[in-house]
């Protein structure tokens, strides 16, 4: 029954992977939901919240594709909970997984070239449900690719060949992983930020930064600030545009938007 | 003939499979079928007695297509408004359709990278996770209801606004609005990144520098991390951060720099530089 349960949440995680809509594969839901399924749903919570702040910057962009969330989170929450592992540990294993789930993502996402091609000849004989098939084809292989891996790995991990090889990994490792957890999420904030690839926006960045620093607001008090600049920083650009505008045409006053110029003189 | 119009629930449809666009993603043309699956309530309504013109426009939608998923629901209205009018024997020939499809790729995404993988799925995980660490379910929701909520909303307002504006759309997508809406959301992406370096990184570093008893006969243990925090809290992650930055800007895989800290944490533990 517990299997079963896993099969669907590693099928759903599987599915959300490739999908990127629901998020079921990001670590804070999978792997609370996995937690649910393996009965032991706050170590589940607890090590999801771990492990987004490392996925933090794992995305698919463009043709560019991210470390497999979906397996790293599933079986991390399997090997701590039935195997009796620390969150430390949980989090270490993580990283191979997530390697492990893209090698498995990068092989599905090939095969399924073949379906493309299969709707490409139904298109010809106007057959849509056909076509429909190939597409949920695609999306039951990419179900199987996390929830078979998985479900083997939860009927072996409560054994004691498998507790055995991970308890003899020896303290200096364990306790150097738990301190490179601290800071191991620089490198999802580092994607990110390379994602907006906004160089004179960084700026924004360091003020973040000294704000964190030296005061104590949280992260919703975060949002709020970022939103204020969020809006002086539009209205800066609005104004920018309006001047190059009325310098193109002739000069002159700055005319239109809803910029008071009055106050600037 | 019958004038072909599209209807509210046909656009519906289309919003629900537009939910499973990337279903299946593949090396060749990406999310091709799942445009295609996605068109299908808006095409079989236009051309659903004219078998010859659904084959093409099924051939059509099965070309190249990739772009961020939520804003590929405006792609969808755009090109659903345009096979209407073509069915309704406006002169839009196969080749205009593409050549609109593949020229929204490039902007869209453009637009929808930054905002939803750059801005709101960081802040709103990072949110969620700090709640999480707690052991609190609150975490989890917050980030699940809270990003589905915007994702299903640009998903249906994607559809029926693209549907409405039609081409139309296509000149405002290259405008100032969308211009100020990526940019805004960077500033704030950013602004939130900044602070998480600062707070959510753990670095302590407790390598003895000088020991001494001073003249009141205190002892003071001056340690790099104590020498670090009086010169700037955070330098260290943040310094960390730029140089991911940079092994990153240059092609090295995410995971390989993942496992590199890793090492880092081992070795430093191991002759006593963290802890």
């Amino acid at each position: 029954m517990e299997l079963l349960l896993l099969f669907i949440v590693a099928a759903i995680a599987g599915m959300g992977s490739v999908l990127d809509e629901a998020q079921f594969h990001r670590p804070l839901i999978a792997c609370t939901l996995t937690g649910l399924v393996l009965g032991d749903m706050t170590t589940g919570i607890i090590l999801g919240g771990t492990l987004e702040m490392l996925a933090l910057g794992w995305m698919n962009v463009g043709a560019a594709m991210a470390p497999d969330a979906a397996l790293a989170s599933v079986v991390s929450v399997i090997l701590v909970i039935i195997g009796h592992q620390s969150i430390g540990a949980g989090i270490a294993l993580a990283v191979p997984l997530a390697a492990a789930g893209q090698v498995l993502t990068i092989f599905v996402r090939t095969i399924t070239v073949f379906f493309q091609h299969l709707a490409d000849k139904y298109a010809d004989e106007g057959n849509m449900r056909a076509i429909e098939l190939c597409h949920a084809a695609g999306l039951i292989l990419q179900a199987l690719r996390v929830a078979l891996p998985a479900v083997a790995i939860a009927m072996v991990a409560g054994t004691d060949t498998v507790n055995n090889a991970l308890n003899s990994i020896p303290e200096v490792i364990t306790r150097g992983l738990q301190v490179a957890g601290g800071f191991i999420v620089v490198v999802g904030y580092a994607m990110v930020i390379n994602m907006m690839n906004a160089q004179k926006l960084m700026v924004y960045f360091f003020f973040g930064f000294l704000i964190a620093v030296f005061t104590d607001v949280n992260l919703i008090g975060f949002g709020a600030i970022g939103a204020i600049c969020a809006y002086f920083h539009i209205q800066g650009m609005k104004k920018d545009i309006a001047i190059e505008e009325a310098a193109k045409t002739g000069g002159g006053k700055v005319e239109g938007d809803d910029i008071d110029d009055s106050e600037l003189m | 003939m019958a004038e072909k119009k599209v209807t509210k629930n046909d656009l519906f449809w289309t919003f629900v499979r537009s939910n499973f666009l990337l279903g299946s993603f593949n090396f060749e043309r990406m999310q091709a079928i799942g445009f295609c699956v996605s068109m299908m309530p808006i095409l079989k309504r236009v051309y659903g007695d004219r078998p010859d013109e659904l084959k093409a426009a099924l051939k059509r939608h099965l070309e190249f297509f990739n772009t961020q998923p939520f804003v590929a629901a405006a792609i969808m209205g755009i090109i659903g408004a345009m096979e209407e009018k073509r069915a309704n024997g406006a002169d839009i020939s196969s080749a205009t359709l593409s050549g609109v499809k593949v020229g929204l790729i490039g902007p869209l995404a453009g637009v929808g990278d930054p905002i939803f993988w750059g801005t709101v799925r960081p802040v709103l995980a990072a949110l969620g996770a700090g709640i999480a660490l707690t052991g609190s379910i609150l975490g989890p929701l917050i980030f699940f209801i809270g990003f589905n909520i915007i994702r299903l909303a640009t998903h249906w307002y994607g559809v029926q606004y693209g549907y409405d504006k039609g081409t139309e759309l296509v000149e405002n997508i290259g405008g100032n609005e969308m211009h100020f809406l990526t940019e805004g959301a960077s500033v704030l992406g950013l602004l939130v990144m900044g602070a998480l370096v600062a707070k959510w990184t753990t670095v302590n570093m407790p390598l003895v520098i000088s020991e001494y008893d001073n003249a009141m006969g205190e002892h003071v243990v001056t340690t790099l991390q104590s020498i670090l925090d009086s010169l700037m809290p955070g330098i260290v992650p943040l310094l960390m951060t730029f140089v991911c930055m940079w092994l990153l800007k240059r092609g090295m895989n995410p995971l390989v720099v993942i496992l590199g800290l890793f090492a880092l944490g081992i070795i430093g533990y191991a002759v006593g530089l963290f802890a």
